[in-house]
């Protein structure tokens, strides 16, 4: 059976004055229907490009090579049609920024329409305005509150209405980028409820991109690490979160301190060093130079992602600290 | 440390208030009544959801809002509003705005918006070792953790990542050789590896300085990680406070106790996701200000407690300042039956 | 730079940014090949204008040295044929670009100053002064240009300096309009509000956070408003308001029109003055947006 979203091989490089600068390096990525999938990487790693390239919204100076695969159908090469069938009805995305990604003098009730009535002509009025209704429900949004202007909503909610936009033409794979970035805890434990929670109703597969691990770590099943456009560990989020096997893996976790652990009380724990300028990275391992466990061989060749009991992680020095 | 080992505090605030109209005429009240204090080389954090007014607080605190009602003392002594006193609170109390990217002018240098302040303040003219104007800069850019210092001096902010831009706001800061260092959302938003960098930075100087520093977040994990004291703040008011180890471990308001809950890394809590947000500041419910999203009051605690009607009507006194652990709950303030 | 080099002092620091700075807009600048033409353009009128004596005697713009005949046609001696008094039109348009230019720039000098402070205090205050200025911005706005420059030449007397005067006076409100609103921007960054946290007055922040940042504008806006002030110096001179005892293309075309060119078909006469005040505006035009896509970076994204 073929896999709800399947990358292979995917990399991305911009064209740039100075060259192609590459954004995502030999990414291979599964997302099965039920499944939430979630990537972790800071600003620059590529995992936003990597989100824009599932549904082909990348940027048109993007050259991109390997797999898109959505239900065994290349993305990268299909039609527009196909594509355009393709975005909404079976795969569609959460952007960042719900604030900016709603049309401040229309109606949610219209921009929630709209993807319906572009896929499916048929439906009458009422049968739209009715399946409208059901989706702000389903979001947690009162059906009667479906003529309200996006700036009467608070930032949570404008969230919401963006979650039931995705979720509009009955995809079988949402893609959320940033979903609860700027947004309060409390909201944010509310939005990551309700996404658990759909994904659990609706059986359909997600792939989250964030930040905060500790975010990802409460919804997906799976987790996946970026660091400069490469996936460095894999792994279930338990894994991934508890017991990291990449240094960089360990350093994002120990970020989000647990609060009573005596061992974090004044002292934070951080990496040092930026992470490598794409144009000149390093040779062998990107991560070598902020790593404190990088021995000569590690600037020798860039270690592939292997798989390790159970999980992958891209590192020669994996088990020795 | 307590209220009674006699220490000044380096800034207080007694019945602090912020009132404003709104253009439709209500009175949204941004801070009710709040007393907070921070003594040198403390580092206190103001915790809170947004609409809390622990923004609002960090502002007045260091004189940029006016309060329409209480005061605001520094070393004991209240804060008049002329330009004149004003500006030399400026030299001991210094914030880093929760914006790093925004606040450094896109046409000035690291030197220049590093030499700001010591151009206003006349540092050069003042330093007691003599040094130049660009030895002042290049050793509070050391002292934020850049180094070599000279490296950045041509550097415009948007050739900076978004860790030096926040060191470089504080390298800012610390040129005038202040005693209170007021940071709003220092890291929330950096990434994730460099947070650990600034809040160690934050604790070395506090260790190096003796620096009193006053956090507002909304991370738990990050008073946690640096803070003594914490005071959580609910609609203008403090809620709860106490020492870190006190608010965190042994939380008595059901609010600290939901935004504790929520933070994805305590897995042996059961998450209290309270539904809703924080109200409108225009319309404060009566009574306990929290009960309308109160877990305790929602579940029947209150009532069985038989307080309810207490939590809707009788209104809670103010947290005061000090080094116990204080709240503002009738549940809590009903012993335990 | 090595870090065992000393320390370099604050002028020294501030000369390398500003070149780098000035160098970086060069570069973005010559990219943008139409604001290239319209200097290409610029530099060559602005030759013209400074080397006029060594192009054409100036002698020639007196009518009783005239040494042609009335309304001659183009011809080996006379390259643009003569007016109608016999001086030579292609001396009276070397002569002319002089005073056209100079009233051009002068007169924008005097509007961006009064539209840069106006707009900037208006923007950067709050209350009455700010309210004030803006109804008065307004109020300049919306009065008709042509008659109140008309009345305004006519009272102050025809001469080089009044006529700029009178386009300054008339032309500044749109300035003012775009600094305010500039200013109005800028005064919410948090640059500002951390300006004020080091302790920084109105005055500091006005001329060190606003003023550099609503320059670039500023300049931009320049090139555009000369453009409209040479449009107006013509139209002003055409009306017969400008200078009686100095050429410029105004003039010219007043001059022409008088004597009847454009029926007896000596089209040498209007043409000429016509085309260069078409290319200087054309010139100023493109470098404007140039400019404005040189400091604006949002255009540029484009």
């Amino acid at each position: 059976m073929d896999h709800l979203l399947e990358l292979d091989g995917l990399s991305v490089s911009y064209r740039t004055a100075d060259g192609p600068l590459p954004a995502v390096r030999g990414v291979d990525l599964v997302v099965d229907a039920g499944e939430v999938v979630g990537i972790a990487g800071e600003s620059g790693c590529g995992k936003s490009t990597l989100a824009s390239t599932v549904l082909r919204l990348q940027p048109k100076d993007a050259v991109v090579e390997g797999e898109v695969l959505v239900a065994g159908r290349d993305v990268l090469t299909m039609g527009w049609g196909d594509l355009r069938a393709l975005r909404w009805a079976e795969a569609s995305i959460v952007f960042q920024g719900a604030l900016h990604s709603l049309n401040p003098v229309r109606r949610i009730e219209t921009q929630i329409a709209e993807p319906i009535q572009l896929h499916e002509p048929g439906l009458s009025t009422a049968e739209v305005t009715a399946r409208v209704g059901e989706l702000l429900e389903q979001v947690g949004i009162p059906a009667a509150r479906s003529r309200v202007y996006p700036h009467q909503l608070s930032g949570g909610q404008r969230q919401r209405v963006m979650i039931a936009m995705a979720l509009a033409c009955r995809p079988q794979l949402i893609v959320a980028d940033e979903p609860t970035t700027a947004l309060d805890v409390m909201v944010q434990a509310q939005i990551l409820d309700l996404i658990s929670g759909l994904v659990k109703d609706l059986g359909v597969g997600m792939l989250i991109i964030s930040h905060d691990l500790s975010v990802l770590s409460d919804v997906c099943d799976r987790v996946a690490v970026m660091y400069a456009g490469r996936v460095v560990e894999c792994g279930s989020a338990e894994q991934v979160f508890r017991a990291p096997a990449h240094p960089y893996a360990k350093a994002l976790a120990q970020a989000f301190p647990r609060v009573g652990d005596p061992a974090a009380r004044y002292a934070p724990a951080g990496l040092a060093g930026d992470p490598p300028d794409p144009h000149a990275p390093p040779p062998g391992c990107t991560f070598e130079p902020r790593c404190t466990l990088a021995v000569d061989a590690c600037r020798e060749a860039e270690p592939p992602l292997l798989d390790i009991g159970g999980r992958q992680s891209a590192c020669i020095r994996v088990g020795a600290a | 440390m307590t209220a009674s080992d006699g220490v000044t505090p380096l800034l207080e605030s007694s019945g602090l208030g912020v009132r404003f109209t709104t253009r439709t005429g209500k009175v949204a009240v941004a801070l009710d009544d709040v007393d907070v204090e921070v003594r040198p080389g403390e580092i206190l954090a103001l915790v809170g959801e947004s609409g809390s007014g622990k923004t609002t607080l960090a502002r007045t605190l260091v004189g940029l809002q006016r309060p329409t009602s209480g005061e605001v003392l520094f070393d004991g002594r209240p804060l008049s509003y002329s330009s004149k006193s004003l500006r030399k609170l400026r030299s001991e109390v210094q914030m880093v705005l929760q914006d790093a990217v925004g606040s450094l002018n896109p046409k000035q240098t690291v030197y220049e918006s590093v030499a700001e302040g010591i151009r206003l303040h006349k540092r050069v003219a003042s330093d007691p070792a003599g040094r130049t104007e660009a030895e002042l800069v290049a050793a509070a850019l050391s002292e934020a953790g850049l180094r070599p210092p000279e490296r950045l001096f041509l550097r415009y902010p948007h050739e900076l990542s978004g860790g030096q831009m926040q060191r470089v706001l504080i390298a800012g800061a610390l040129a005038l050789r202040p005693r209170l260092l007021v940071a709003d959302e220092p890291v929330s938003s950096l990434d994730a590896s460099i947070r650990g960098e600034i809040l160690a930075l934050l604790l070395g100087l506090r260790e190096s300085l003796g620096l009193g520093i006053i956090v507002v977040t909304h991370d738990l994990g990050l008073a946690w990680n640096i803070a003594d004291r914490i005071a959580v703040m609910y609609l203008g008011r403090v809620v709860e406070c106490g020492s870190t180890e006190e608010v965190l471990e042994s939380p008595r308001h059901p609010y600290t106790r939901a935004l504790l809950s929520v933070v994805p890394e305590i897995e042996q809590l059961t998450p209290v996701v309270l539904t809703g947000e924080v109200p409108d500041p225009t319309r404060i419910p009566s009574g306990c200000r929290f009960h309308p999203r109160c877990p305790a009051y929602a579940d029947g605690t209150a009532g069985a407690a038989g307080i309810a009607e207490k939590c809707r009507t009788a209104p809670l006194p103010v947290v005061t300042a000090g080094g116990d652990h204080r709240v503002a709950c009738h549940l809590a303030a009903t012993p335990e039956s | 730079m090595s870090t065992t080099s000393p320390p370099l002092s604050a002028r020294q620091i501030a000369r390398r940014r500003r070149t780098a700075a000035w160098r970086r807009n060069w570069a973005l600048f010559r990219g943008h090949r139409a604001g290239l033409v319209g200097l290409c353009i610029l530099a060559v009128f602005v030759v013209v204008a400074l080397a006029a004596p060594l192009l054409a005697d100036g002698e020639g713009l007196k009518v009783t040295k005239a040494t042609g005949g009335v309304l001659e046609s183009p011809s080996g001696e006379f390259w643009l044929g003569t007016d109608e008094s016999g001086r030579s039109v292609l001396t009276m348009l070397i002569w002319g670009t002089r005073i056209s230019l100079l009233v051009g720039l002068l007169a924008t000098a005097i509007s961006m100053v009064i539209g840069t402070v106006v707009g900037l205090v208006a923007g950067f205050f709050e209350g009455w002064t700010s309210r004030l200025l803006y109804r008065l911005t307004e109020w300049f706005l919306v009065i008709p240009f042509l008659p109140l420059a008309i009345i305004l030449a006519v009272v102050l007397g025809r001469s080089l300096l009044n006529i700029a005067i009178v386009i300054g006076v008339t032309s500044w409100p749109a300035t003012a309009l775009l600094i305010r609103s500039q200013t109005l921007s800028i005064k919410e960054r948090p640059y500002l509000e951390r300006a004020r946290v080091l302790g920084a007055g109105r005055w500091h922040q006005m001329t060190r956070h606003v003023l550099p940042n609503v320059m670039p504008m500023v300049f931009a806006n320049t090139t555009l408003t000369v453009a409209v002030a040479i449009l107006s110096e013509t139209t002003l001179s055409f009306l017969g308001l400008g200078d009686p005892g100095r050429v410029s293309w105004g003039s010219m075309l007043e001059g022409a029109f008088g004597v009847g060119a454009m029926t007896t078909g000596s089209w040498w006469y209007i043409v000429p003055p016509g085309i260069c005040v078409v290319l200087v505006v054309l010139a100023f035009t493109l470098i404007g947006q140039a400019l404005e896509e040189v400091f604006n970076p949002r255009l540029r994204e484009r």
